[in-house]
């Protein structure tokens, strides 16, 4: 290896800035361990320590605040052989606003090692106070001493389960540690602390880092975990066709124009697969579908609608103007329905429990849900295909197969009940 | 495939198989409503899936896996995609090939997850800070959710860049019969990395103003990826000629690279009325127009796929009528702003709606009573 790290010796910070010591340091780890900079992918965060990629022979990422450590870990992610060290800088500010992706890392234990320039204030903006200022620290925003606590984040990266976490105060050469961080195949976190002259130095006379540490009770420490190994490759991949049913005519319609029921029920009670159902009965008659649902977001609450038309055409059209027929089976269905039902020209089913609506369309009203709630649905698609032979029966009862109801429904009933 | 044979299946199959088949090998994701069926089919048919905590991660995850010389997709909806905007531009500024589907659904805000929408437009026109264009192809119909994907991962891959997918609640969560004999081959979009010998110069474009593509897994050249404004070597610079020109390429070189990615279906009828539309808005525009013409009335039709940047060829097509109805699923005409800007000249209809999908008959009418 005949590349060092660092392509200057004259770094981008302030004189006697701590972010010097972390990239020497680095650059030592790096040079005892061998490894080449084309072997180092360096991604820095925004702040004042991430100046530092121009000065890197390595390769380079540079992106936004905070965002570094899920950058990375996408890279980590992403190399095919791990024959890349990937190595991220980032302050205490970026470690503050992405605090998330630091935890996930952790938590994933992705081959990574984070160096975290603690210098306790957002340097690059101004000195302000960030997550990591301690107790009593000053800072331009608080020039009375921070009133608030700071966060431990080596205790944070250890809950979630970091297979290795470092406090270090920045000396000459720490070096050692950052080796071991990097051999390390999983998730390192470095947490460097140092003071930032142009603001903290000014601001907090005399200041001394192990002064601080004492003072919040936190300690230098190094702990290996075992490291955590998941699989993400999947072994295979098939195409999606070769999942789906292929819908083989089987039987004939004598359908003569487009058709579009719309079946409103609760949510809960079997609609969108009810709705189906009756779409792939359509299909098994040669007929072409499209079938559309409209719910609240919640699943098992409140009214659940879908809609389908049926056509003779190649091509279904997506769009009505208006259903031919609308069945409610609930009292959600039907307060879903209220404005709709005032100007509705077709034929509605309605369930006997419901109230009959201000309407001028045609109501035709039965006991939908008397083989239970979850039935409700079903059944009267089923009694308005009988009703109306928009399609064989036959057809629909093979459609209820295709889907995973099928052992739920009361078929045998239904047929009873309608004299199939 | 089998012959003639006939599925029953919702948009989002079809936009995940298709692009598969043309190169998207990862899928990143964090679930959102209407977008949960493009993830769910993803993570059985994407060699790699990966659930992140939040979507900014999703776009971060994203961008890594990029620059590692894989092609990512997600898919999200305005929530998500909200979060995902800065990182969006980073992915732009670093020049990093990928896909975003965007499932649009009513807002503003969190709004109504599970109603669809056509609203995110202006957003995406203007989300790029200083004005940049980011490719996006709009999917009007299922045939669309087959071909466009591929186009999509294309424009990523041909001209290193972030690109939108953009759909709808309506698209990718209806089921619909499709025969799929009836579907067009996806070829697998080809990627060719830099191989040269001479020092890779991360930046430098080519006569396309597209620089060549290298994977960070080089152990022969230098990779400098950066979202901060820089030089060809990937540099950060606070504003030199060479850094300024290298964002100005940025716009120059979507835009120069326009006619290869113009998409849209022009249906031509008579010199008087002319539809345009984009997404959910165009299949009920083609149902409209199909018993307009029934009736007697000449009317035409434009399909916007291709809706950023806006291409000139709409602009020629547009000038040839007299009235210009321009069809779309939000408040107040989103498509229609980006054509024309804020004042809408005296020809153009807007026909919208929010909540709910925009009928055969009301576009009939506006036709009828203006035409
Ligand atoms: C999303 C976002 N918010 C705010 C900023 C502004 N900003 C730039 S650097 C920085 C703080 C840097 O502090 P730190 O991470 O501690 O690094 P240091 O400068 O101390 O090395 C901030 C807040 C930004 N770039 N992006
Ligand atoms: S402002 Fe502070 S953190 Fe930034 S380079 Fe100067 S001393 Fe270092």
């Amino acid at each position: 290896m005949d590349k060092k790290l660092l392509n200057s010796n004259k770094l981008p910070f302030c004189a006697g800035c701590g972010h010097h010591l972390i990239s020497l340091n680095t650059q030592k780890a790096l040079e005892k361990l061998n490894i080449d900079p084309l072997d180092v992918i360096l991604v820095s965060d925004i702040g004042c320590h991430g100046i530092i990629d121009k000065f890197s022979n390595s390769h380079t990422v540079h992106g936004l605040h905070g965002r570094s450590v899920a950058l990375a870990s996408g890279i980590s992610l992403g190399l095919k052989n791990k024959d890349k060290k990937v190595i991220v800088f980032i302050g205490d500010g970026g470690a503050t606003i992405g605090m998330q992706h630091l935890l996930e890392a952790a938590r994933l234990d992705i081959d990574l090692t984070v160096i975290i320039h603690n210098n306790m204030l957002y340097g690059m903006t101004g000195g302000q106070a960030s997550g990591f200022t301690p107790k009593g620290f000053v800072t331009t925003t608080t020039p009375e001493q921070s009133k608030t606590r700071n966060y431990d984040i080596c205790q944070l990266a250890l809950s979630a389960k970091a297979s290795f976490v470092a406090r270090v105060i920045t000396k000459p050469d720490f070096s050692d540690i950052i080796i071991e961080g990097l051999k390390n195949e999983g998730f390192s976190l470095i947490e460097a602390l140092e003071l930032c002259p142009s603001y903290a130095l000014k601001m907090n006379k005399n200041m001394k880092l192990k002064d601080i540490l004492e003072q919040i009770g936190e300690k230098e420490f190094v702990v290996k975990n075992d490291n955590y190994r998941w699989e993400y490759y999947k072994n295979s991949t098939t195409d999606l066709f070769e999942k789906v049913k292929i819908l083989e005519k089987k039987y004939e319609h004598n359908l003569k124009r487009t058709f579009c029921i719309q079946l409103s029920g609760s949510a809960g009670e079997g609609v969108q697969t009810a709705g189906e159902v009756f779409a792939y009965g359509a299909v098994l008659s040669g007929l072409s579908v499209n079938q559309r649902g409209s719910y609240p977001v919640t699943v098992g609450v409140g009214f659940s609608t879908s809609e389908v038309i049926i056509s003779p055409e190649k091509d279904c059209t997506y769009n009505v103007n208006s259903p031919d027929f609308m069945i409610i089976t609930s009292i959600d269905g039907l307060n879903v329905n209220i404005e709709k039902l005032k100007s509705f020209k077709g034929i509605v089913y309605l369930d006997n429990s419901l109230e009959t609506p201000k309407t001028d369309a045609k109501i035709i009203k039965y006991d939908f849900r008397k083989f239970g709630a979850k039935n409700s649905a079903i059944f009267s698609l089923l009694y308005l295909l009988k009703e109306n032979k928009l399609y064989p029966v036959e057809s629909f009862i093979e459609g209820l197969q295709i889907t995973n109801i099928k052992e739920k429904v009361a078929l045998d009933k239904f047929k009873e009940e309608l004299k199939i | 495939m089998k012959d003639g044979k006939k599925i029953f299946v919702n948009g989002s199959f079809l936009i995940v198989e298709s692009i598969a088949r043309a190169g998207a090998d990862t899928f990143v994701g964090y679930p959102i409503t209407p977008s949960n069926y493009l993830y769910l089919y993803s993570s059985k048919r994407l060699p790699l899936t990966f659930h992140a905590p939040d979507e900014i991660t999703t776009l971060q995850w994203m961008s890594g896996l990029s620059a590692t010389g894989r092609l990512p997709i997600t898919a999200t909806s305005f929530p998500g995609f909200a979060l995902m905007v800065e990182s969006i531009n980073m992915a732009f500024m670093m020049e990093l090939p990928m896909v975003i589907i965007l499932a649009q659904r009513l807002g503003p805000s969190t709004g109504t997850a599970t109603c669809g929408a056509s609203g995110d437009l202006l957003l995406i026109r203007g989300m790029i800070s200083g004005g940049y264009p980011i490719p996006t192809l709009a999917i009007s119909d299922f045939k669309d959710c087959w071909e466009l994907p591929e186009k999509a991962v294309k424009i990523a891959v041909n001209l290193r860049t972030p690109v939108i997918l953009l759909t709808s609640k309506e698209t990718a969560m209806t089921n619909r019969t499709f025969d799929i004999t009836s579907l067009k081959e996806i070829k697998k979009v080809e990627r060719k990395f830099y191989s040269s010998d001479e020092t890779y110069i991360p930046y430098k474009p080519e006569k396309n103003l597209v620089p060549q593509f290298l994977p960070l897994s080089s152990n022969k050249h230098q990779i400098r990826f950066t979202a901060s404004t820089h030089d060809q070597k990937g540099v950060l610079q606070h504003s030199t000629k060479e850094a300024l020109e290298n964002s100005a390429r940025l716009y120059k070189k979507i835009v120069s690279n326009l006619k290869d990615f113009t998409f849209y279906e022009y249906d031509e009828d008579g010199k008087e009325n002319l539809i345009v539309t984009f997404d959910v808005s165009s299949v009920v525009s083609k149902e409209a127009i199909r018993e307009l013409r029934k009736e007697g009335k000449k009317v035409s039709l434009l399909v916007a796929k291709t809706v950023v940047p806006i291409p000139d060829i709409y602009y020629e097509i547009i000038s040839k009528y007299k009235k210009v109805y321009v069809v779309e699923e939000n408040l107040n005409g989103e498509l229609c702003e980006i054509i024309f800007g804020s004042k809408t000249p005296d020809n153009i209809v807007k026909i919208n709606s929010i909540g709910k999908m925009i009928s055969i008959d009301k576009i009939k009418e506006e036709v009828i009573k203006n035409g």
